[in-house]
């Protein structure tokens, strides 16, 4: 394979390890993206998960706190953090294609090794470490339903042993944002079609543009892309963190939200951390081919200059009335 | 900036980043739990919402002991609570209480704003996280010049 070839779109899934197949699971569109905590304690038993460079299995948490891994993880699992592992440190981006290897070599992931991403608040940041690790292409990329509460809560085995992977050879592969990252001119382009602001109803509405004294995280101008329809991030995750079955995420987004198959959809929130976990529901759970994350969300849509913006409860209308 | 607090914060300057990251982690197991009676009094702490996650903060003042500056205020009591699920807010808040508690208003309230900054923890926590740190601490300034009334 050409070493710089463009990171594919993710739609051929040759997965290359077993899939969970649980009931719950079975009822997705693709219920190869989850796997439960119980088939993850199972792999572990049976020694699978490693990441010595060559493991099939590599388990990875993804945190929104920096120091949550060093208190206990699952075992086996690398830290991985969504800020200063997966962004550049510079530019509003993520890293490139040479950091991305260089990241998963040094973590000992391979390009065809199977990733089981999770993590604190309902797999928030797991879900867009996978939604970056999607970016690149990277074929085999599963989410731990529930996360890391669900791990605790079940009792289940955690250590502060950090292990020492040994060096994988992964490939430089350029980022393909094009079919799962929206940028504004995008947005723009897309306004007409089907939005989902998974933001707080007080975000939602304008009446808060920041949290008090976060100014340099607010933004000018308060209020949503019009005809965004509001489904906060949270109601697709049960109270335990799993995502909700297949009827009630039906029963949000193609009931509540007035999504219809085949619908070309844009999530976004504040940062886009966020709307990874609805792009998720939406591209793998209900099996939405064209769903894509704005990551410039409120922060820039917010600040931008002469782009429309409604306010209050109501969605709107394109063009604006 | 007081000494306990200047103590700390050479002890992050002189480590590696990595190394500062493992010393907050301390930080944050050896914050103390809160004491029984503010346990059972939740409605006497004050939320952070600019915390990330979950934080706490009340305090208390005892009067200043003899021979203390004039106007240096009473001394401060720092209290401060946050969930095991977050080690950071935790961290930056065990930070806060060994170098501030039992300090005097005056002493307090002249703490730099930016004091965070100092930690040199911006690159390995990012400048986000950093915030709550900062936040935290301009918490604690205003109840501390709301309650004390300096000077008056």
């Amino acid at each position: 394979m050409d070493p710089r070839a463009l990171a594919q779109p993710s739609e051929r899934h040759t997965m290359s390890y077993p899939v969970d197949g649980s009931e719950k699971f079975a009822a997705y569109a693709h219920p190869e993206r989850l796997v439960s905590t119980e088939w993850l304690a199972e792999q572990i038993a049976a020694g699978a998960v490693g990441a010595d460079g060559a493991a099939r299995l590599v388990v990875v948490e993804s945190d929104e706190d920096v120091l949550l891994y060093e208190t206990g993880h699952i075992p086996g699992a690398v830290k991985i953090d969504w800020h200063t592992d997966l962004n550049d440190e510079v530019t509003r981006d993520y890293v490139d294609g040479k950091g991305f290897a260089e990241l998963l070599s040094s973590k000992g992931i391979s390009r065809d090794a199977t990733v089981v991403i999770y993590g604190d608040k309902s797999n928030w940041w797991a879900a867009y470490a996978l939604w970056v690790f999607t970016l690149f292409g990277h074929e085999d990329v599963r989410l731990l339903d529930g996360g890391r509460d669900k791990w605790i809560a079940e009792g289940r085995e955690l250590t502060t042993e950090v292990p020492s992977p040994e060096r994988a050879e992964y490939p430089v592969i350029e980022r393909n944002d094009a079919p799962i990252r929206a940028f504004k001119d995008d947005v723009l382009a897309h306004l007409g079609k089907p939005l989902i602001d998974v933001r707080s109803p007080d975000e939602y509405t304008g009446k808060r543009t920041h949290m008090p004294a976060y100014p340099e995280e607010g933004a000018l101008r308060g209020g949503h892309i019009p005809t965004a329809a509001s489904i906060p991030w949270a109601r697709a995750a049960a109270e335990d963190g799993t995502y909700r079955s297949r009827q009630e995420l039906e029963d949000l987004y193609l009931g509540e939200a007035g999504l219809t198959e085949g619908d070309d959809v844009v999530a976004y929130c504040r940062i886009g951390e966020r709307s990874s976990h609805t792009w998720f529901a939406l591209k793998y759970l209900l099996g939405f081919d064209t769903v894509r994350n704005y990551d410039g969300s409120w922060t820039e849509w917010g600040n931008a200059v002469r782009v429309p913006i409604v306010k209050g409860e109501q969605r709107g209308t394109w063009p604006l009335s | 900036m007081p000494s306990a607090l200047a103590e700390i914060v050479d002890d992050f300057q002189a480590v590696s980043e990595r190394e500062r990251l493992q010393l907050l982690l301390e930080f944050s197991q050896s914050l103390p739990e809160l004491p029984e009676r503010l346990q059972n009094h939740p409605e006497m702490l004050e939320q952070v919402v600019e915390c990330q996650s979950p934080l706490f903060i009340a305090i208390e003042t005892e009067p200043a002991p003899a021979g203390a500056a004039v106007g240096s205020g009473p001394v401060v009591r720092l209290f401060f609570s946050a969930p095991a699920e977050a080690p950071t807010t935790r961290g930056f808040a065990s930070v806060l209480h060994e170098g501030l508690d039992g300090l005097t208003a005056a002493e307090i309230l002249a703490v730099p704003d930016d004091m965070p900054e100092e930690l040199g923890l911006t690159r390995a926590v990012t400048p986000l996280r950093m915030r709550g740190m900062a936040a935290m601490l301009a918490r604690i300034k205003r109840k501390v010049s709301g309650e004390c009334h300096l000077g008056s």
